[in-house]
């Protein structure tokens, strides 16, 4: 019986003190860390924006080969070197339309470019497939570029 | 005697819950147990992440799954020793040779156990390790992946249960036998009658290497030991680093009715095992090396394939021989959780029919080891006298302790089966501070950092056996149920059900800060070394070796290359080895044949997988890809052409050939 009451006693002393403490730990939850503080952030690696590509000609007959590998590994499986569009457009011509740096960015900043740039937007509505993410390098999209001029026929 | 001992337990077990259901100590309903902020404390808003990541065990389902903590979300299952046709483990060819054993294919387990990397004692988000319980096994899971990449079997065991608790630097993962069962070095199970239990029955625990930079494991010994069944199991920690303890139970050496006749001794054992001594012992070739069969699967990131090897020896150690590796702690009644606190000083074992938690000092076991303090022995292995390696007991803490876990501020959390609560009592003093109800039948349960040097505290976390009335009713079974209580202050609060899938046993959380940075997005398709990897369309083909024909197959938002092929014949079997040329996160690719007896595959970026096909009768039959990721995404999709065995119709194969036109049209 007295074993009863004690327990008892006990568990209302506890319940007291549980009320008392209730702002503290109310504090305490504010202070520790929140999930958003902790979360870590996780962007796209899309590399920054480009805004000046400096071109030479002759062409470095290096960059074109390795820009045409990268080419046949990530970029040939929707984009063909005629002017055939299969799920994005054919790469024929594309260094005379577009700026150097429109097609830098595009390859290594797609989110970027189809959020801010009209003629991207264009061609989303056009293709229908976001061009994807393909994780190039600045460097390696120069290469590309540079295979893409050959593709042209500049020397 | 033994019938005394019953009526005592009896009268205490209907006592108790009168004691215990005084008010202020139970809430008078389940309902009425949570408060009015709980919500918000649980709530992380769209586009924020929570804090911890919980690893959890499948349970029966052989699979473990991710929990977000606090808001209960559940962010992926992680395939293990469960085939799951979502992502082809165990379909694929490359994912085949991981559920191999030297039974065969095994293609279930039973997981109970998360064990978390440790370096120091405290979490280092490397890797997940868990026990197949069924068919003795250890998987590793990396926490960069998510992926499962080793599974290896444990020889001379027979349910791996007290597995696969690592040591504070991960140096070595245990696996004690569950089943003790007869034994010989001949690579083979004797043929002996069970009544034969006492002369034939032996157990054993494994010591499993685990590679520091790899993590790869190796059975690195075993310790030979007396016919019991081991429960659980904790390393040691700080001073008691060099040790590891593990909870028995059946010390009765009984073979049939053991919920009576594995209950009749008041104490069973701790076993504390030094397995520094043991390392040294093999080094010294004081092994005996023990002829074994067991499997050995790795799978390799790069080739994205796995390999299973069949190994044959085992080194064994006899603590008849070697006195001083192993020594048995006596410890009321059937203990099950076998727990070491933070400093390492303190192992509280839980005996799930005894009415205390009795807490033992290593300081103490260190003293009557030196002074040869012992009762006497068990078949051999010396008995510590019970009163000199004890810290004191908790006295009535509740009904069925199973399970106990640390906040890191001197408290210690004990889950109680058969009276469904939580209760918090205080290390140093042994007094009970405060308990919370669960709803109902606690398992384990799991405080972040709870097992580790430096617990992580915040949350305490239920592993519920029965889920009554706390969820809409899906007919006769119901989801498993968790539920997170808030441990930051003196008292614990009950904030949220989530339910979980399988029956989680054991649980892990880490925090997020831990894990998440170091998680890999894709698999660089430049170090892609599969052997049928197709790097880019060009390297797309179809070829024939004999019967098996091989289409080296690649995905892209939104087709397939080759997506036509014909000069498939009956009697063929047809490898797709489908690479996803994607860089991109988070674009897997999926591909499925019509009546394939397989699963489909799911391939991530920069991945190559592998999907068998045996066609069963001729004609077209359709590919396409499962996994939604673009507006063309039906249109994801080819064909196949089966061609009667002996037919001429060459192998070809193409990708944006048009039609042949008809003969109207020319």
């Amino acid at each position: 019986m007295s074993g009863k009451a004690t327990l008892f006693t006990a568990f209302l002393l506890l319940a007291f003190f549980a009320c008392t403490s209730k702002k503290e730990a109310e504090e305490k939850a504010k202070k520790s860390p929140t999930a958003s503080e902790l979360a870590i952030p996780q962007p796209e690696v899309h590399g920054t924006e480009i805004k000046s590509v400096e071109l030479t000609n002759p062409l470095k007959s290096e960059w074109v080969s390795t820009g045409k590998s990268i080419y046949e590994t990530k970029c040939l499986a929707c984009h063909k070197l005629t002017d055939e569009r299969v799920v994005g457009p054919g790469w024929a011509g594309v260094t005379k339309k577009r700026q150097p740096v429109w097609i830098m960015n595009m390859i290594t900043n797609v989110d970027m470019m189809l959020e801010t740039d009209a003629e991207a937007q264009k061609m989303l509505e056009e293709c229908l497939v976001r061009m994807p993410n393909q994780n190039v390098s600045e460097e390696d999209a120069r290469k590309i570029l540079e295979f893409m001029r050959s593709n042209d026929g500049e020397k | 005697m033994k019938h005394r001992h019953l009526v005592l337990f009896i009268t205490a077990a209907l006592t108790l819950p009168v004691l215990l259901s005084s008010p202020g100590c139970k809430p008078q309903n389940p309902t009425s147990a949570v408060e009015g902020d709980a919500a918000s404390k649980v709530y992380v808003a769209p586009g924020k992440h929570d804090e911890f990541y919980n690893i959890v065990s499948g349970g029966f389902n052989g699979q473990v799954s991710v929990y977000g903590i606090p808001s209960g979300r559940l962010f992926r299952i992680i395939p293990v020793f469960s085939l799951n046709p979502e992502s082809g483990w165990g379909f694929s060819e490359e994912t085949k040779p991981m559920l191999n054993t030297s039974h065969g294919f095994v293609p279930w387990d039973d997981t109970h156990h998360i064990a978390l990397s440790t370096t120091n004692g405290e979490h280092d988000g490397r890797w997940a390790f868990v026990n197949g319980n069924n068919t003795p096994r250890i998987a590793r899971i990396s926490l960069a992946t998510f992926r499962t990449e080793e599974i290896i079997e444990i020889p001379n065991s027979s349910g791996n249960h007290s597995s696969p608790f690592l040591t504070e630097n991960s140096e070595y993962a245990v696996a004690g036998t569950r089943f003790s069962y007869p034994l010989d070095d001949k690579e083979s199970n004797p043929d002996v009658p069970i009544s034969t239990y006492k002369q034939n029955f032996k157990g054993t625990v494994s010591f499993v290497g685990i590679d520091k930079e790899t993590g790869h494991m190796n059975v690195a010994f075993q310790v030979l030991l007396p016919g019991v069944n081991f429960d659980l199991a904790r390393c040691g920690r700080g001073p008691s680093h060099d040790w590891f303890f593990f909870s028995c139970y059946n010390t009765e050496l009984a073979s049939t009715l053991l919920e009576v006749n594995a209950s009749q001794k008041d104490k069973d054992f701790v076993m504390a095992v030094n397995w520094k001594k043991c390392e040294e012992y093999v080094k010294a070739g004081k092994g005996k090396k023990s002829k074994v069969r067991y499997a050995h699967n790795v799978f390799d990131e790069k080739t994205h394939t796995g390999t299973s090897t069949i190994k044959d020896e085992v080194v064994v150690l006899d603590p008849n021989e070697l006195k001083d590796i192993v020594y048995f702690v006596p410890c009321p009644k059937s203990p099950h959780g076998c727990d070491v606190d933070p400093s390492g000083e303190f192992i509280c074992a839980s005996g799930k029919l005894a009415a205390v938690i009795p807490v033992f000092s290593f300081s103490k076991m260190q003293k009557a080891i030196a002074d040869k303090n012992f009762e006497g022995e068990f078949e051999g292995i010396p008995v510590l006298k019970y009163d000199a390696v004890l810290h004191g007991e908790v006295k009535k803490p509740g009904l069925g302790p199973l399970h106990t876990e640390f906040d890191g501020k001197g408290f210690a959390y004990t889950s109680f089966f058969v009276s469904s609560e939580i209760v918090k009592w205080d290390i140093e003093k042994l007094e009970v501070v405060d308990r919370v109800p669960t709803y109902y039948s606690i398992g384990h349960l799991s405080v972040p950092g709870g097992p580790t040097r430096k617990p992580h505290g915040k949350y305490v976390i239920a592993y519920n056996k029965i889920t009554k009335d706390r969820y809409l009713p899906t007919g006769p079974e119901l989801t498993q149920s968790a539920q997170l209580y808030d441990i930051s202050g003196d008292k614990m609060k009950l904030l949220l059900d989530f339910p979980t899938t399988g029956e989680p046993h054991y649980a892990e959380a880490i925090p997020a800060s831990l894990v998440a940075p170091k998680s890999v997005k894709i698999f660089k398709i430049e170090e892609n070394n599969h052997p049928y990897v197709a790097k880019g369309e060009k390297e797309a083909r179809v070829f024939r070796e004999g019967n098996k024909v091989h289409v080296l197959m690649t995905s892209i938002r939104s087709h397939f290359t080759p997506d036509n092929i014909e000069g498939v014949k009956m009697g063929d079997e047809v490898y797709f080895h489908v690479t996803n040329l994607e860089q991109d996160w988070d674009v897997p690719h999926g591909f499925a044949v019509k009546g394939a007896n397989n699963a489909e595959i799911l391939i991530m970026p920069g991945e190559t997988c592998t999907l068998k096909w045996v066609p069963d009768r001729t004609g077209v039959f359709p590919i396409y890809c499962t996994d939604f990721c673009s507006a063309l995404h039906q249109e994801m999709q080819g064909y196949v052409r089966v061609s009667p065995r002996g037919s001429n119709v060459p192998l070809t194969y193409s990708t944006g050939n048009k039609a042949e036109p008809t003969g109207e049209a020319k």
